[in-house]
């Protein structure tokens, strides 16, 4: 007697093995492996043929002539940058693209298989994005609701930097920036990064700006983003990491970043 | 050096590394790897400014991707389609043709110089795929956008790469008790 085919090998498993599924259907899919051959087989070759890509095929390094080369053409790039007339683009388009972004242009594709309408429901929806990323989204946002966004209001920085020190476990930067349109509102003590992190919050123009920071735990610093519709963008200045949040534009909050890293 | 290309520096250009080895399988000489990535790099610092918000591996593998395209076909248009040099066949590594490499008795068989050759022998669409899943571990979406199509083809995509590599592999060593080492 030959068992059934198992409907899953070919649909969730490889989902599963690339690590897509959703919490909830991996444990369903752990469990389902347990009693089912076919697809614990299955998986053994997708780790298998994984594993032999890895190992086996040959990569030439990059070159380092090639990495002067284009350090070079980015130095041209810079100085042409800064004169009035822009180099064109490039000799020629994308031919194959035509006149639509490559990039905007990724998920709007009409014909989604049959397969994917069947498993897009399993899908893990923000795939390896940084908690962090979320944590300072949703600290920002806390902080915009009544009452919350100010500890100690004052637009004197000795009053809100000493205030710090009893409050949280870093000693961040605070400024007032009046004259240049960032002005200083006041403190927070927040709790994110597994610390008690400050908050320094600024006012530019109707927009609130929270500058968070904490102390460097050693991980990366996440690349400057845009999340729910808040710009975040980050640095590193001694031996803490700061990320303003916003929903100014791109060039009011870099600007506030530019003045508090000369502080 | 300006804020602009300081920025650049530190999201971008760590990301060299995998877009060469990107490109090392989407062409076929080292030269147009090298001239691909290096044209991505210009393209990518040009439309830095776009970046905003996008995952920066992905993006600079979409411009590899464009770069590729657009060579493939100028050469198109000028009608010159090269031929794969002798030493690119010796060489054994990431020299791709596009088309399918004749599968004959005289190649060797040890294992390493097969694997590269299938993957070599594999439509580009599938390739590509698979070096972006297993070889540079990006997620479903990220390869979608790199790939400009739908989340479903990229799945589709895989599952038909996978089983063309595993095909070919067992073809391979027919009558050998072999799985895909």
């Amino acid at each position: 007697m030959s068992p059934m085919p198992c409907a899953e090998t070919d649909t969730r498993l490889p989902v599963y093995f690339d690590g897509e599924l959703e919490a909830l259907a991996a444990a369903e899919m752990e469990r389902h492996l347990a009693g089912c051959a076919e697809c614990r087989a299955s998986l053994e070759e997708l780790t298998e043929l994984r594993a032999a890509l890895r190992r086996e095929l040959n990569f030439r390094p990059t070159p380092a002539e090639l990495k002067g080369r284009i350090s070079a053409a980015l130095d041209l790039e810079s100085a042409n940058a800064h004169g009035a007339a822009r180099v064109p683009a490039l000799a020629s388009r994308p031919a194959s693209r035509g006149a639509r972004p490559f990039w905007a242009g990724a998920f709007t594709g009409l014909g989604v298989a049959a397969l994917a309408a069947s498993l897009a429901f399993f899908l893990l929806v923000p795939a390896g994005v940084d908690p962090l990323l979320d944590e300072l989204v949703s600290a920002h946002v806390r902080s915009l609701m009544p009452a919350h966004l100010i500890d100690v209001e004052s637009t004197d920085r000795h009053t809100v930097k000493p205030w710090f020190a009893g409050h949280v476990d870093v000693s961040p930067v605070v400024a007032d920036f009046t004259d240049q349109g960032y002005k200083l509102v006041g403190g927070r003590a927040d709790y994110f990064a597994h610390q008690r992190a400050a908050a320094v919050i600024y006012q530019h123009g109707a927009h609130i700006i929270n500058v968070f920071s904490w102390s460097q735990d050693g991980k990366r610093l996440p690349s400057d983003t845009t999340r729910n519709g808040y710009h975040l963008a980050f640095w590193r200045a001694g031996n803490l990491d700061y990320c303003a949040v916003s929903d100014t534009g791109w060039d009011e909050l870099l600007a506030l970043e530019k003045l508090l890293k000369k502080e | 050096m300006d804020e602009r290309r300081v920025r650049f520096d530190a999201e971008v250009l760590p990301h060299l590394d995998a877009a060469y080895r990107f490109a090392q399988w989407l062409v076929r000489s080292p030269g147009d790897a090298d001239d691909i990535v290096q044209e991505a790099i210009l393209r990518a610092f040009r439309g830095f400014d776009r970046l905003r918000g996008s995952d920066v591996k992905s993006w600079l593998f979409a411009i590899v991707r464009n770069c590729h395209l657009t060579a493939v076909a100028q050469r198109a248009r000028r009608g010159a389609v090269p031929l794969p040099d002798e030493h690119d066949e010796r060489d054994g590594h990431a020299m791709i043709s596009p088309a399918p490499e004749p599968e004959t008795e005289t190649m060797r068989r040890d294992d390493e110089r097969t694997l590269e050759r299938l993957m070599a022998a594999l439509p580009e669409e599938q390739r590509e795929v698979l070096i972006l899943r297993e070889i540079e571990e990006l997620g479903y979406r990220e390869i979608a956008a790199v790939t400009n199509v739908p989340i479903g083809t990229v799945m589709s995509r895989l599952a038909r790469a996978r089983a063309q590599l595993k095909h070919r592999w067992q073809k391979e060593f027919e009558g050998e008790p072999h799985a895909v080492r």
